[in-house]
């Protein structure tokens, strides 16, 4: 291991985090906007010009906050719950990879990847599942009902959903025969994009990816008109920033992960003739340009939904889960199953 | 390298496998589990089986676990003042962990230092290589143990069905 490797790696590391706090931040604003432009209004136009400066001003209003800590409640659980919520929400973008290789001049590979493991699909999923304890451990430990409640109610949706999105994680695999998330992107090479043969899957996807965020129509743990404010009712200051702003990032990872398994990740139509006008120093980073315009739009997309759907009721949420998305995946399951022997077969 | 790590995460493994018993709250003790968990996640990676530790973090830390939680946040166990157990049960409790310190005692002294660990195939925890294990030569073991599982999820659904049918 070599000392550049690993200077290597520490930029692309620190490069990658603070792009996913950029864009955490200015989808709050993002979101504003959105929000103003499907309800006709204007939304902040007041911090800089269009309000751009809106996501800092929110920040420091969050840090100047008085920080509360409730008396009853487990004071370290407490501190711990934003933190997890922030780390578990942060290490999903290790596995992803954000372009193609570039080659420098001098001849030296650096992959646009922070690491890649042979079971990377399995990764994301287990850093997932990994989530919902930061919501839990904070809600238990705010020592109030109403966040218990959405602490438990966070729990179950957490655990239903992710029963749907394994199945249709496993049907994506039975087409790419990896997990390698470096492979399954260039095995999208062009336009061989995994949603066009595996449509269903990337239905089911991204609707368990909406509960697995707690994005509306999924937002029940978060549900004002019955739970006051949720898991973090309690919440004051930084800490309560921590829970907003993981949810921002856990949007833009999942968007990512969405666009890296099903649409192509940084492949785009025409890219081959691309590489040979412009060379290979160029060409990946329009590669990861055009990666995060998929990212950029699966966001956008999220917030769509959150402006157009009500919310399910909790029943209903659940019937959805168990009885609808779980045997839809396990049909499509199978049916994949049954095409590919087919296909192999002839 | 190789052994001052494993040595540090086994010792991580026994402390916080201890702090789950001696924890008072029974929500700590769970956490207490979960982190002895993912040290068992390490264990894993460091034998090579990558597939392995990734399933004991999903399943184990991302979903018994969280299960665990769910119910005791839904019984809300948090009371630190449990009733003291009787008499009776303290002789009991007592009576019991002599008796496994001398069997520890015992066992400890008839064993030797064993050989060191070789793997005779390092790669074989891949996910490529596990999965034509399992379902090469470990076929039929494989799919009675799945249908195990389902007979006893079948169970546990009939038990919680009211009587209707």
């Amino acid at each position: 291991m070599d000392i550049s490797f690993v200077i290597e790696k520490f930029v692309l590391v620190a490069i990658i985090f603070g792009i996913s706090l950029v864009i955490a931040m200015y989808s709050t604003y993002a979101e504003r906007k959105v929000a103003a432009f499907l309800q006709d209004r204007l939304g902040p136009d007041r911090a800089g010009p269009f309000g751009i400066l809106q996501p800092l001003a929110d920040g420091l209003k969050m840090f100047m906050k008085e920080e509360i800590i409730p008396t009853h409640a487990n004071k370290w659980l407490f501190m711990v719950g934003p933190g997890l919520a922030m780390l578990t929400a942060c290490i999903g973008t290790a596995v992803i990879p954000w372009g193609s290789p570039i080659t420098t001049a001098a001849g030296r590979i650096i992959p646009l990847q922070v690491t890649d493991i042979n079971v990377g699909v399995l990764y994301i999923f287990g850093v997932v599942s990994l989530s919902v304890y930061g919501v839990m451990i904070g809600g238990w430990a705010s020592n109030n009902k109403y966040s218990l409640l959405s602490a438990i109610r966070a729990a179950s949706q957490n655990i239903s959903y992710e029963v749907a999105m394994g199945l249709s994680i496993i049907a994506l695999l039975l087409v790419t025969n990896t997990m390698s998330l470096k492979e399954i992107v260039e095995m999208q090479h062009g336009w061989h994009w995994n949603v066009l043969y595996q449509p269903l899957g990337f239905l089911l996807f991204i609707i368990c990816a909406f509960a697995e965020t707690n994005r509306a129509p999924f937002d029940l743990p978060e549900c004002e008109t019955e739970l006051i404010g949720g898991y973090h009712t309690e919440y004051s200051s930084m800490k309560l920033g921590f829970y907003l702003f993981a949810e921002y990032i856990n949007m833009f990872v999942s968007s990512a992960v969405m666009a890296t398994l099903y649409f192509g990740g940084y492949n785009y139509p025409g890219m081959d003739w691309v590489l040979t006008q412009v060379g290979p120093v160029i060409a990946p980073l329009i590669g990861t340009a055009v990666l995060f315009a998929k990212i950029f739009a699966f966001i956008f997309f999220f917030m769509w939904v959150r402006w157009t759907i009500p919310r399910f009721r909790y029943d209903q949420l659940m019937h959805l889960g168990w009885k609808v998305l779980i045997p839809i995946a396990i049909a499509n399951v199978i049916v994949t199953g049954i095409v590919i022997a087919i296909v192999e077969k002839f | 390298m190789g052994t001052s790590v494993f040595y540090l995460v086994a010792f991580l493994s026994i402390f916080f496998s201890l702090m789950v018993i001696f924890a008072k709250n029974p929500v700590h003790s769970v956490l207490y589990l979960i982190v002895t968990f993912f040290t068992f996640t390490v264990h894993y990676i460091l034998l090579n089986a990558q597939f392995l530790a990734v399933v004991n973090f999903i399943v184990y830390m991302g979903a018994i676990m969280v299960l665990f939680l769910f119910v005791l946040m839904l019984l809300n166990l948090n009371k630190e003042n449990e009733p003291l157990k009787s008499g009776l049960v303290k002789v009991v409790g007592i009576v019991a962990g002599c008796c496994l310190v001398v069997t520890l005692i015992g066992s400890l002294k008839a064993t030797a230092v064993s050989d060191p660990l070789v793997l005779q195939n390092p790669n074989l925890g891949l996910v490529k290589n596990l999965g034509k294990e399992l379902f090469g030569p470990f076929m039929l073991p494989f799919e009675l143990s799945s249908i195990l599982l389902l007979t006893a999820m079948v169970g546990a659904v009939l038990l919680t069905k009211k009587e209707k049918v």
